[in-house]
């Protein structure tokens, strides 16, 4: 009776599979062909900021840390694949060590973050990691003297795009007959480590460690008593968010061909941490939602604000730039005024908000 | 001659200025259901909290089955056989009672992040025994029909029963209970009795802490009475239960 029951919904399951893949597959020539390549490049940068978020959300979503310092993880990453992959120490080595090395350097970074606040909770620990992630940009950006390391706020520059066997994903290629920009090279190759990172941040969730940051999260005084090791669940959380954040970053690096302190501020940290509970912490697919709505709309805004007072009211009221962010800003006010728990939040974290409720 | 599981001796605890536990020692032997009773105040929850490990003593010492627990960590405590519930029932309210004794598994098994991630043959069939040990410790305190419903929607008394199952998950050798039996009925402290009878013949030791005297002298094969942070009595129930100085401490000095 099982094995029946179960049959259609597995059918259902591969073609709904198989149907986001075809859909993940065109999107670019969709996207590119109606709008351009530049909205091509702002899918790419949705995927960096899924990975991005998935990773914040192992911290914040699954273990219940608040981190507000989570884009040194994303620094880490970057620079260690662009002092190692360009002209600044004349090194050129290839993505499948500096990518790694950038992710297991974040990794580093997220113990060295966790270990000092392992007491720590709440809005303590949001004020440290807003610390640590200020530090780190702060470093980066003075690290050019005495010795030269990171080239301070010149940043690193002529990045070696990735280039797999030859193939540089960097230069336009022709297949068929047709030229297919670097944008669309690395979407797909961001969009096959973000299937990774979604992999793996589903899987850490539906195992024995993900049961255990739940436990932590809900209440640390029974999940200690109940046998968990508390510190060394919330040092794992930190080192697997701050890995995919350092991925995400390397990425990045060879993306883009330059970075410099200013892309790691602490209004990016935000953005990802908005990401995550806009789009419903804990909750896979919602964290996705967010970082693809937080990277398109706005961009989207940027493009329509002006043209729409021009239309309405035949001349520019406000700066479209600044329009632009204060909609967005009350964007998320209303949002989290209306549906705090997110876009599509877990059944979980639906039921925490609604034990909220009820205590008022 | 029983067989002693647990030792204390001259135990200390200060919060600041104020001595919880003055010189406190207790031995409880395999197989017995051990009482600890005592007005309220006495200490007894304080005690509890360093014999499982989330109070650190100041002095004494904590044997355990022949390992020395003196200032260990809980998973450490829990890790040994020690597994506790709590006076005001602490469940993971919004996982499902399933998940619940599946966290309980936690210290049994060993899966790390990198077998979830690969998700192996071995951390598969792991995965398969937590949840099937689990199904069998909710259907061991009878509410197996409960086990996909949020902890925090059960009724209290299924909840007291969710947390000793996710306890005996732990495979303790000591299960320690605070207070299992506040705000039940007579019928559901009847059916908890008969519970934990059937533990202690499944050869788990058990520790109670309780208000219920008349529940404890009925159930305990020995009883430690502690007042204002000092054991003052110890011995079989009909014993303690004429013992001057818990009289005293139960029903106050008579004055002339």
């Amino acid at each position: 009776m099982n094995t029946m029951t179960k049959q259609p919904a597995s059918a259902k399951k591969v073609a709904t599979f198989v149907a986001s893949a075809i859909v993940l597959a065109v999107l670019p020539f969709i996207v590119g062909g109606t709008f351009g390549n530049s909205w091509v490049r702002t899918l790419d940068f949705a995927l960096l900021y899924v990975m991005l978020a998935l990773g914040l959300n192992i911290v914040v979503g699954f273990a219940g840390l608040l981190d507000l310092g989570f884009i040194a993880f994303y620094a880490v990453g970057a620079y260690t694949f662009g002092l190692l992959a360009s002209p600044h120490f004349s090194l050129d080595m290839p993505f499948w060590i500096t990518l790694p090395l950038g992710a297991l350097f974040a990794a580093m970074f997220g113990v060295m973050l966790g270990t000092p606040v392992l007491k720590l909770k709440g809005d303590y620990l949001a004020i440290v990691t807003l610390g640590f992630g200020e530090i780190i940009r702060i470093f980066l950006n003075n690290l050019n003297a005495p010795v030269n390391l990171t080239n301070g706020p010149q940043g690193i520059n002529l990045i070696t795009p990735i280039e797999v066997a030859g193939f540089s994903f960097g230069k336009p290629h022709e297949f068929f007959g047709i030229t297919f920009n670097g944008v669309y090279m690395y979407y797909y190759l961001f969009l096959a480590l973000t299937v990774l990172v979604v992999i793996m941040a589903w899987r850490l969730q539906h195992s024995r460690i993900g049961r255990a940051w739940v436990a932590m999260r809900e209440d640390d005084i029974a999940a200690a008593a109940m046998g968990i090791n508390i510190r060394n669940i919330k040092l794992l959380a930190f080192a697997l968010g701050a890995l995919s954040g350092g991925v995400a970053g390397g990425l990045f690096a060879s993306f883009q061909g330059f970075i410099s302190p200013e892309s790691f501020g602490l209004l990016e940290s935000i953005m990802i941490l908005a990401m995550v509970v806009l789009g419903g912490m804990g909750n896979i697919p919602g964290v996705i939602l967010g970082a693809v709505v937080l990277t398109v709309v706005p961009e989207v805004l940027r493009d329509v604000i002006g043209p729409l007072q021009m239309a309405t009211f035949g001349k520019m009221i406000i700066d479209p730039e600044n329009a632009r962010m204060l909609l967005f800003g009350l964007a998320l006010v209303v949002m989290m005024l209306v549906r705090p728990e997110g876009m599509l939040p877990s059944k979980r974290r639906k039921a925490e908000f609604e034990d909220a409720k009820e205590g008022v | 001659m029983a067989e002693v599981l647990l030792k204390i001796d001259g135990i200390v605890k200060r919060f600041g200025g104020l001595v919880a536990l003055s010189e406190v020692g207790l031995t409880i032997n395999k197989g017995e259901i051990y009482g600890l009773i005592g007005p309220n105040g006495a200490g007894k929850t304080t005690l509890f909290n360093v014999l499982t490990g989330l109070y650190m003593p100041d002095e004494g010492s904590f044997t355990f089955n022949g390992q020395n627990l003196f200032r260990a960590k809980p998973h450490v405590v829990v890790g040994a056989g020690i597994a506790r519930t709590f006076q005001n029932i602490r469940l993971f309210k919004e996982m499902t009672a399933l998940e619940n004794v599946m966290v309980g598994r936690h210290i049994r098994s060993k899966a790390g992040a990198l077998g979830a991630v690969l998700r192996d043959p071995r951390t598969m069939a792991e995965e398969r025994a937590i949840r099937d040990k689990a199904m069998e410790l909710l259907a061991y305190v009878g509410i197996t029909e409960v086990a996909h419903e949020f902890a925090k929607n059960l009724s209290y008394g299924h909840q007291r029963r969710l947390e000793i199952a996710r306890a005996l998950a732990t495979e303790p050798k000591l299960l320690a209970l605070d207070e299992p039996a506040a705000g039940m009925n007579p019928r559901e402290t009847e059916e908890l009795k008969a519970l934990m009878e059937k533990i202690r013949a499944s050869g788990v030791t058990v520790l109670l802490i309780e208000h219920d005297v008349k529940l404890m002298m009925g159930l305990c094969d020995r009883i430690a009475v502690l007042d204002y942070g000092k054991k003052i009595a110890e011995g079989v129930p009909e014993v303690v239960r004429r013992d001057p100085k818990v009289i005293e401490a139960y029903l106050g000095v008579a004055h002339e």
